[in-house]
């Protein structure tokens, strides 16, 4: 009896949300108990991510209702992370953070489930990722979420009118962290503007020119750089230097100081040191709880519909008084890859050089001097001759073979277009159906059998 | 949402049956433009590729530079490409593993080229820095030093610096240092 009672108390203030209808509802909401309950039972959401981020959202999901999360992190607890990864204790330093986080939670939200996966995002199987209802990133590089963001993208596929198949739409929610500014955003492939088509809204890294480095530094950041990416290799040679490990840091820290009094320049530090090298921007616990609060409650709406999504782009800024703006990024129809590509209906009898032809003449391509490549291959390359020359057998093969019998799948095609007399580079997403392609493996297995 | 997810855990099912499902690698954006660079390339002559890792994997490789004019004549100066997943995002990694006696490229290799750090840009392309390699070999440049006695001596004396630079491209010393012939 007292069990129920605190079970109610619990889920009270979400089946506010949950089991009312509303008029800022998604068109799906399907208000009732029982989405509540199907809430708990088949929304699996992976957590991407066990840090700063990945704490604040694993706690922020088990307390909203979610019951089958799982996370994914490559990381170990090291004791400069326990100021704000709450999850983490000084004796959990040097344990998997995934693990430890997945623990913490699980002990203190009663019901909940977490799956660690102590891995890199690279180990798993794609089919690992097409599991979750929803992969929520808590991520610090752009690479990791350019990944996941492929993943997610690669389940999506079109009708023949170029509409997403809504059962191949995997949703993302991205949530990032710099010191006094965050993001959150929504990513659904196919509707949305994935993480590619707006790669550009990631400033580059500041780096400094070797040669200040080299021969005229002016700050303990081209101290410590010189150090990292000069000394070390001229010291150590051949033996790459490790920013997780402790010597190689204390000899850049100690490296750097001799060559910042060589300049009579202020200001290296251990810490400033660690920060230069890895890049490190001191974390704030209230700016994660922040963006983790808003990712979480995006991902709670994705998920059951209780009301209008954020769209798409939420930004905050808390450097000079609090700004947080809302943007509606756009899709690049063109990206490649969340974009539907570009159809094309081939006989199975087409060889590759019939193919590269046809797209000279395609109204819609007019892509000329085309090279092919499928998945992690290289069909037929122009340039440079190395790679033409052996790529050159191709040419005479059926695609249809070269692609090993696939009745439909995706290719990515460069070369040069004209339009309006105006030649350009271009790189296009092509989507190829091979026409009776069923049937011919059906005969083939029929002569087969 | 939650309804379709049902009915999607059901063709999961059903597919999972159907298939033994073989892993794909997923690829990067990185690696298509790194692709598209790569068979766009327009090199001159005195400008060769090598894939190490066969015709697939365009993200390792190595280009070799034989200047045909100014004081690296004759010689041939290999450097290595390690392009990262998101390229262009950021620039490739250029290192120089030939030794080579030159104000802008240092004993260990590395290379002071302004489009490889400071200015690039994701506009920039493979073959821009070839060209941007090529013509630090045509004009190797004092202002920018990394190794700092060549460019001491470029400066100073530039008749002593092609006699250095000769000395070491048949393989010898300048100063300390040794040089492997490169001709």
């Amino acid at each position: 009896m007292a069990e129920s009672t605190v079970h109610q108390s619990r889920s009270r203030d979400l089946d506010k949300l949950l089991l009312r209808p509303g008029n800022l509802v998604a068109p799906t909401f399907e208000p009732g108990a029982q989405l509540r309950d199907d809430l708990q039972e088949y929304a699996k959401i992976l957590v991407v991510g066990a840090g700063g981020l990945g704490c604040e959202l694993l706690k922020d999901l088990a307390l909203s209702g979610f019951k089958n999360l799982e996370v994914i992190d490559m990381d170990r607890i090291e004791v400069t992370n326990l100021n704000r990864q709450f999850l983490f204790r000084l004796e959990d330093v040097g344990k998997p953070k995934a693990e430890v986080a997945a623990r913490r939670v699980m002990e203190r939200v009663s019901g909940v489930n977490i799956v660690p996966h102590f891995c890199r995002i690279e180990d798993k199987d794609i089919d690992f990722y097409r599991d979750f209802i929803i992969i929520v990133l808590g991520l610090d590089s752009v690479e990791a979420r350019s990944y996941i963001n492929a993943v997610a993208c690669g389940f999506l596929e079109y009708d023949s009118d170029d509409k997403p198949i809504e059962e191949t739409v995997k949703p993302m929610v991205d949530g990032g962290t710099e010191g006094f500014k965050g993001h959150a955003r929504v990513i659904i492939p196919g509707s949305t503007p994935c993480f590619e088509c707006t790669i550009w809204l990631f400033p580059p890294q500041v780096k400094f020119p070797l040669c200040t480095l080299a021969e005229t530094p002016r700050t303990a950041a081209h101290c410590i750089e010189y150090a990292h990416l000069i000394k070390w290799d001229e010291v150590h040679s051949g033996k790459t230097f490790d920013p997780d490990d402790p010597e190689h840091m204390k000899w850049v820290y100690t490296e750097a100081v001799k060559r910042a009094e060589l300049f009579g320049i202020q200001g290296v530090t251990y810490s400033l040191t660690q920060g230069v090298v890895k890049n490190i921007i001191p974390a704030i616990a209230s700016t994660n709880a922040i963006v983790s609060a808003a990712c979480t409650l995006e991902t709670l709406k994705l998920v059951s519909g209780c009301s209008k999504t954020l769209s798409n782009y939420l930004t905050y800024n808390g450097v000079e008084g609090l700004h947080i703006k809302v943007t509606e990024f756009v899709k690049d129809k063109d990206c490649l890859v969340c974009g539907p590509g570009v159809l094309l209906e081939l006989d199975t009898s087409v060889t590759l050089q019939k193919f590269i032809d046809m797209l000279e003449e395609h109204p819609k391509l007019l892509l000329s001097k085309a090279s092919v490549r499928h998945q992690a291959t290289n069909l037929y390359m122009q340039a440079p001759q190395v790679l033409e020359e052996m790529t050159r057998s191709n040419l005479n093969l059926p695609l249809f073979e070269l692609m090993g019998k696939v009745p439909r799948d995706i290719v990515h095609v460069t070369g040069t277009t004209s339009r309006d007399d105006k030649k350009a580079s271009c790189l296009r997403k092509l989507c190829l159906v091979f026409k009776g392609a069923d049937a011919v493996t059906d005969q083939d297995m029929a002569v087969g059998a | 949402m939650i309804r379709l997810f049902k009915v999607k855990e059901k063709q999961r099912e059903l597919a999972e049956n159907a298939n033994g499902g073989v892993p794909i690698k997923k690829q990067t954006a990185g690696e298509l433009r790194v692709n598209k660079d790569i068979s766009e390339l327009n090199l001159p002559s005195s400008c060769t590729m090598t894939f190490p890792n066969g015709k697939d994997n365009l993200m390792n490789f190595e280009v070799s530079i034989r200047p045909d004019e100014g004081y690296y004549l004759g010689g041939t100066f290999l450097f290595s490409f390690q392009v990262s997943p998101i390229y262009p995002h950021e620039a490739p990694k250029v290192k120089c593993k030939t030794k080579v006696y030159h104000p802008n490229i240092d004993l260990e290799g590395n290379v002071c080229l302004n489009i490889l750090r400071e200015d690039w840009k994701p506009v920039l392309s493979i073959n821009t820095i070839i060209y941007g390699l090529y013509h630090l070999f045509t004009e190797p440049n004092w202002e920018d030093p990394l190794n700092h006695d060549a460019a001491a001596v470029l400066r100073d004396n530039p008749k002593m610096f092609e006699s250095n630079v000769r000395r070491a491209l048949s393989g010898g010393y300048v100063g300390q240092t040794f040089f492997q012939r490169c001709i």
